[in-house]
C-alpha cells in the first residue's frame, strides 16, 4: 500500500486552475520527484497536501486515511513535513530555536535531544552555529537548517520544495547527498525541483507536471533518458 | 518649582507612565503577531473600569479584582474571535476597519448600558493609603504602579524568550505559514496574545482609574491613543520599547501639566508621534532587519 495517495486533486486560485485533477502516489521508503517548469503546479501540490491551500475536489490519503480538510498542525502531527520553498527559516530566532520549533509537537525530551543529535550529525555546521541568529546564516546553511528543522519532527514523509534554489552547485550536491542519507534512514521523500537533472538522478520515480496535469511518469532513469524530457527540462538542444 | 515639588510630579508621572506602559504592551503584542493596530484596545481598558465598578459593588476587593481581570481577558479574546478572526485572510485594512468598528461599538454599548454620566470609581482603601518618604507623599497605588509594571514586563519578556509558547509567538510574528508547518496552532497563539494584552489592559485600568476617580464611556479613547503613541515611540512590536514609551509620555505629560501647560499636554503626545514618524519611523527600538534572502 502506498504511503501517500493523491487522487484527482484539483486546486483553483480564484478561477484560475492550478491543478487540474492530478493523481500520483508515493510508496514507503521511496524518493519521488515531481518535475516541471515554473507555474506547472508543483508547489501548489505540496501546499495542498499540507492543507495550506484549499482544494476544489479530489482526495489525499496518507496510510489509507483521508487527510484532506485537516488543519496543517494535525497533518504535521501525523508525520508529514514540508521544507518550504525559499527556506523560510525564522530569521529572528537562533539556529537552535529554529530546530526546537521543528520539534514543536514532540513532547518527549529525550527523543527531542536524540533527534537534535542526529540533525547535528547530518549537519555539523548547524552545531557550530547553534547560537547564531538564523537570519545571519549563509544561503546554504539556511537550507540545511530548513531541512534539519523539518527532521526534528521525526517525520515519516518529508516533502521538499526546490531545495536547490539559489544555491551554489557544490552546496546542491551536498544537499542531495543528505537527501539520500535521510531516505536511507527510512524517511520517505517527495521532492519537487526545477533542477530536473539532479532530481531525477536522486529519485526512484518521477512525475512530470505540465500546467496542472501529469503528463509523464516513470523511474528516474527512464525519465532521464527520455528524449522529450531531455529537450524540455535537461537543456539538450534539438 | 522647588526640588520637592519636582520630585513629587515625577513620582506621579512615573506612576501614570507605568499604567500607560501596561496598556501600550497590548498594542505592541497584537501588532507584532497580526500586524494589526487594535483600535479597540483603549475601549477594552475603559470596559475594565466599568467591570471593576460593578464587581466591587458586590464583592470584596480581592475577588472583585480577579473577576474584573478574568472578564476583561475573556472579552479581549472574544472580540478577536468574532471581529478579527473571520477577516484573517482579508487585506489588512479590513481588520483595521473592523477594529475601529469594535471601538465605537464598545463606546456606544457602554453609553447605552451605563449612560454617559461619569461613574465614580470605587476606592480600595489599601491602595489609597498615603506613604511619606521624606517630604514626598504618595498613595500606595502611585508607588506600586511602576514596580508592578516592571515586574509584569520582566515576566512577559521571560515568557516570550524562554518558553515554548513564547517561541511560537516569535515564530508566528515572523511568518504565519511556516509557523503552521512547524505544527504551531496559530489560533492558539493569537488567543494567547489577545489574552495577555487584555489582561495587562485590565491591570492598567485598575491602577489608572484608582487615581482618577471616575469612568465614562469615552475614558478609554485618549489614554488608548496615547498608549498607541507610546508603542510607536518605543518601536511597535517591541515590548520593552512600549513600556519605555509609556513612562516617557506619562512623565512628560505630568510635568507639562505641573508647569502650567496642561492645555498642551495632550498635544505634546501627538506632536511626539508626528516627529517620531518623520525622524525615526521604526521607533526607538524598532525591529532590526538582518535577513538574508
Amino acid at each position: 500500500m502506498s504511503l501517500l495517495h493523491i487522487q484527482d486533486l484539483r486546486v483553483c486560485y480564484g478561477g484560475i486552475v492550478a491543478l487540474d485533477g492530478i493523481s500520483f502516489e508515493v510508496a514507503e521508503h521511496e524518493i519521488v520527484t515531481l518535475i516541471g517548469a515554473n507555474g506547472a503546479g508543483k508547489s501548489t501540490t505540496l501546499r495542498a497536501i499540507m492543507g495550506l491551500v484549499p482544494m476544489e475536489s479530489g482526495s489525499i490519503s496518507y496510510h489509507g486515511d483521508k487527510i484532506n480538510g485537516l488543519d496543517t498542525q494535525k497533518i504535521v502531527g501525523k508525520g508529514i513535513v514540508l521544507v518550504p520553498e525559499g527556506r523560510r527559516v525564522f530569521a529572528n530566532l537562533t539556529t537552535l530555536e529554529n530546530l526546537k520549533l521543528g520539534a514543536y509537537l514532540q513532547s518527549d525530551k529525550e527523543e527531542i535531544e536524540s533527534n537534535l543529535n542526529r540533525v547535528y550529525e547530518l549537519f555539523p555546521r548547524l552545531k557550530e552555529r547553534h547560537w547564531q541568529m538564523a537570519g545571519t546564516l549563509s544561503g546554504g546553511e539556511q537550507q540545511m537548517l530548513a531541512v534539519g528543522r523539518a527532521l526534528m519532527a521525526a517525520p515519516k514523509l518529508i516533502m521538499m520544495d526546490e531545495p536547490s534554489l539559489g544555491l551554489a552547485p557544490l552546496v546542491v550536491k551536498e544537499i542531495f547527498s543528505i537527501i539520500r542519507r535521510i531516505n536511507e534512514a527510512g524517511v520517505t521523500v517527495l521532492l519537487i525541483e526545477q533542477n530536473a537533472n539532479v532530481a531525477l538522478k536522486t529519485a526512484n520515480r518521477g512525475y512530470v507536471l505540465e500546467t496542472g496535469r501529469i503528463t509523464m511518469t516513470g523511474s528516474g532513469q527512464q525519465l532521464l533518458s527520455d528524449e522529450r524530457i531531455k529537450v524540455a527540462y535537461l537543456g539538450k538542444s534539438r | 518649582m522647588s526640588i520637592t515639588t519636582f520630585l513629587q510630579h515625577c513620582l506621579t508621572g512615573i506612576s501614570l507612565g507605568g499604567a500607560y506602559g501596561l496598556i501600550a504592551i497590548g498594542y505592541t503584542l497584537v501588532y507584532g503577531i497580526l500586524r494589526l493596530i487594535n483600535f479597540a484596545h483603549g475601549d477594552i481598558f475603559m470596559m475594565a473600569g466599568y467591570f471593576m465598578i460593578f464587581a466591587l459593588a458586590s464583592f470584596p476587593w480581592p475577588i472583585a479584582i480577579v473577576i474584573t481581570l478574568v472578564i476583561t481577558t475573556v472579552m479581549g479574546v472574544v472580540i478577536e474571535r468574532l471581529a478579527y478572526k473571520p477577516l484573517r485572510s482579508s487585506p489588512r485594512m479590513s481588520i483595521m476597519i473592523s477594529a475601529i468598528g469594535v471601538s465605537y461599538l464598545l463606546q456606544n454599548l457602554a453609553t447605552y448600558l451605563f449612560t454617559a454620566i461619569p461613574r465614580g470609581y470605587p476606592e480600595i482603601p489599601l491602595l489609597k493609603r498615603i506613604f511619606r518618604i521624606g517630604e514626598l507623599s504618595a498613595s500606595l497605588v502611585t508607588l506600586m504602579t511602576p514596580v508592578l509594571t516592571i515586574i509584569l514586563v520582566a515576566l512577559l519578556i521571560l515568557l516570550v524568550n524562554k518558553t515554548k509558547t513564547g517561541m511560537a509567538m516569535r515564530a508566528a510574528s515572523k511568518d504565519f505559514e511556516t509557523a503552521k508547518l512547524m505544527g504551531i496552532n496559530i489560533n492558539r497563539v493569537i488567543t494567547v496574545t489577545f489574552a495577555i494584552g487584555s489582561l495587562l489592559a485590565g491591570i492598567g485600568s485598575i491602577l489608572y482609574f484608582t487615581d482618577r476617580m471616575s469612568v465614562t464611556p469615552f475614558s478609554g479613547t485618549l489614554p488608548g491613543l496615547k498608549c498607541f503613541v507610546a508603542a510607536v515611540f518605543g518601536g511597535i512590536g517591541n515590548i520593552p520599547g512600549a513600556v519605555i514609551g509609556g513612562f516617557f509620555i506619562g512623565i512628560v505629560e505630568t510635568l507639562l501639566v505641573a508647569l502650567g501647560y496642561s492645555t498642551f499636554s495632550d498635544a505634546f503626545t501627538f506632536l511626539l508621534l508626528i516627529v517620531m514618524l518623520l525622524v525615526k519611523p521604526t521607533g526607538l527600538f524598532g525591529e532590526k532587519t538582518v535577513e538574508k534572502v
